[in-house]
């Protein structure tokens, strides 16, 4: 048995940081208390880590960059995107995952007002707003408002559709292709396609915003 | 009836904090450890054990602190751990850490740990 | 099982079911809307909640409201809507 080197492991989360808080010392105890007793491993939790640092937003950047460029997968993902999105090897085990399309007419923006469900197979872990208390309490009450927050104001023949994400699927947001982006390659799209934009608190960024920033 | 956690509508909300933060390593050890436990609890229970965080220590709690409560309360109640043990490592981290941190050792420390760079 | 209510329906969220875990939230309880999408069935998140098997499965739908229905105040433009995923045991008919 290796429990004092795996006990050692969660202790050096501790030793790094005396400035560690109550409940985070608190985690780390029941950590090494189920290592201890067998119930997980050190390398089962490491690995796990793992799996979370390669979600990033650029998976889904790339998903809607080929929605972008290849009109039949568009199609295909907009009709059932976990099918289409294993397509490109990316499994999304459960719950199930929806992707809705922002036009000139429609603008889509995701919540979950009662947890924070969030697409983090295609965008990694979420942002500390999105799982604010305000962001949920006021998105499906203003969204128009908490978009202006964001930065985006929107027309008013636009329709904004906000979807409270209450139960087994998840939803992306595939945001409006800018214009002038006609010339421009597959990978290159995707580096105009943002996180929030994929939250839908924004839109993609332009050709010319991206050579600014 | 809503409960804390059912935050929709709420009127008495504020300005959206946009700041980015990374993630902590003790937030993913969290997430990892709560991913683990899948055989003891279903995410469920885990998202019914958040709810049932008393409302006033609801409001105080950061997002993984309400984290931290609902692993810990289902852990029990499961039989998986008992309250005295986690209280008990509590202990043994917190005496290691504070003989860590004696004066005359973190300097010792910290001054071996410059020499390489600096000199 | 079969789906109680067609995409199109209207339908009235129930506010009748006050105690337990529930995945509706309680702005959206009483409000009337459409059903937009049936989802297919999934095992019922309120009893696994309290370590059920979750069966039977239910139904689930993703429900349309006109957002001036759902909040007395709602100043923006009349089009505007929300989408909530709901469990059928949650709706009846409008």
């Amino acid at each position: 048995m290796h429990n004092h080197d795996h006990d050692a492991d969660a202790h050096s989360l501790i030793a790094e940081d005396p400035e560690l808080s109550f409940y985070a010392k608190r985690a780390a105890a029941i950590e090494a208390l189920l290592i201890e007793k067998g119930m997980v491993t050190a390398d089962n939790i490491r690995r796990r880590i793992e799996i979370m640092d390669s979600r990033t937003p650029a998976v889904g950047a790339q998903v809607v960059a080929k929605a972008w460029v290849d009109p039949d997968f568009r199609t295909r993902l907009l009709a059932n995107a976990k099918a289409a999105v294993a397509e490109l090897d990316i499994e999304v085990e459960s719950p199930n995952l929806v992707a809705v399309e922002n036009t000139v007419g429609i603008h889509n923006v995701i919540v979950c007002t009662l947890c924070s469900c969030y697409p983090t197979v295609l965008l990694g872990a979420s942002p500390g707003w999105y799982k604010s208390l305000e962001y949920r309490a006021r998105v499906v009450v203003d969204a128009r408002g908490v978009l202006r927050e964001f930065g985006l104001e929107l027309d008013e023949e636009v329709q904004v559709r906000v979807y409270d994400s209450t139960a087994e699927m998840r939803y992306i947001v595939i945001p409006q292709r800018p214009d002038g982006t006609e010339h421009m390659s597959e990978e290159e799209l995707a580096a105009l396609i943002t996180r929030d934009s994929m939250i839908g608190v924004a839109r993609a960024r332009t050709p010319a915003g991206e050579m600014e920033s | 009836m809503s409960k804390v956690h059912d935050r929709g509508g709420w009127s008495d909300a504020g300005f959206i904090d946009k700041t980015e933060h990374d993630l902590a390593m003790w937030e993913k050890n969290l997430m990892a450890v709560c991913s683990a436990c899948a055989a003891h609890f279903n995410v469920d229970e885990f998202r019914r054990a958040i709810e049932d965080i008393e409302p006033d220590t609801y409001e105080t709690l950061s997002y993984f602190e309400r984290w931290v409560i609902a692993l810990e309360t289902l852990l029990i109640q499961k039989g998986v751990l008992t309250l005295e043990e986690i209280d008990q490592k509590m202990k043994v981290f917190e005496a290691r850490t504070n003989r860590q941190h004696l004066p005359d050792l973190a300097v010792s420390h910290r001054q071996g740990g410059h020499n390489d760079s600096q000199i | 099982m079969t789906a109680r209510f067609k995409v199109g329906a209207c339908i009235r969220v129930r506010r009748d079911i006050t105690s337990g875990h529930r995945r509706t939230p309680g702005y959206i309880q009483g409000k009337t809307g459409t059903i937009a999408a049936i989802w297919g069935t999934f095992p019922n998140p309120e009893s696994r909640a309290y370590g059920g098997d979750g069966l039977p499965e239910q139904v689930l739908y993703l429900v349309s409201f006109n957002q001036n229905h759902v909040w007395e105040q709602y100043k923006a433009p009349l089009k505007d809507k929300l989408f909530i995923d709901i469990f059928e045991h949650w709706l009846k008919p409008a």
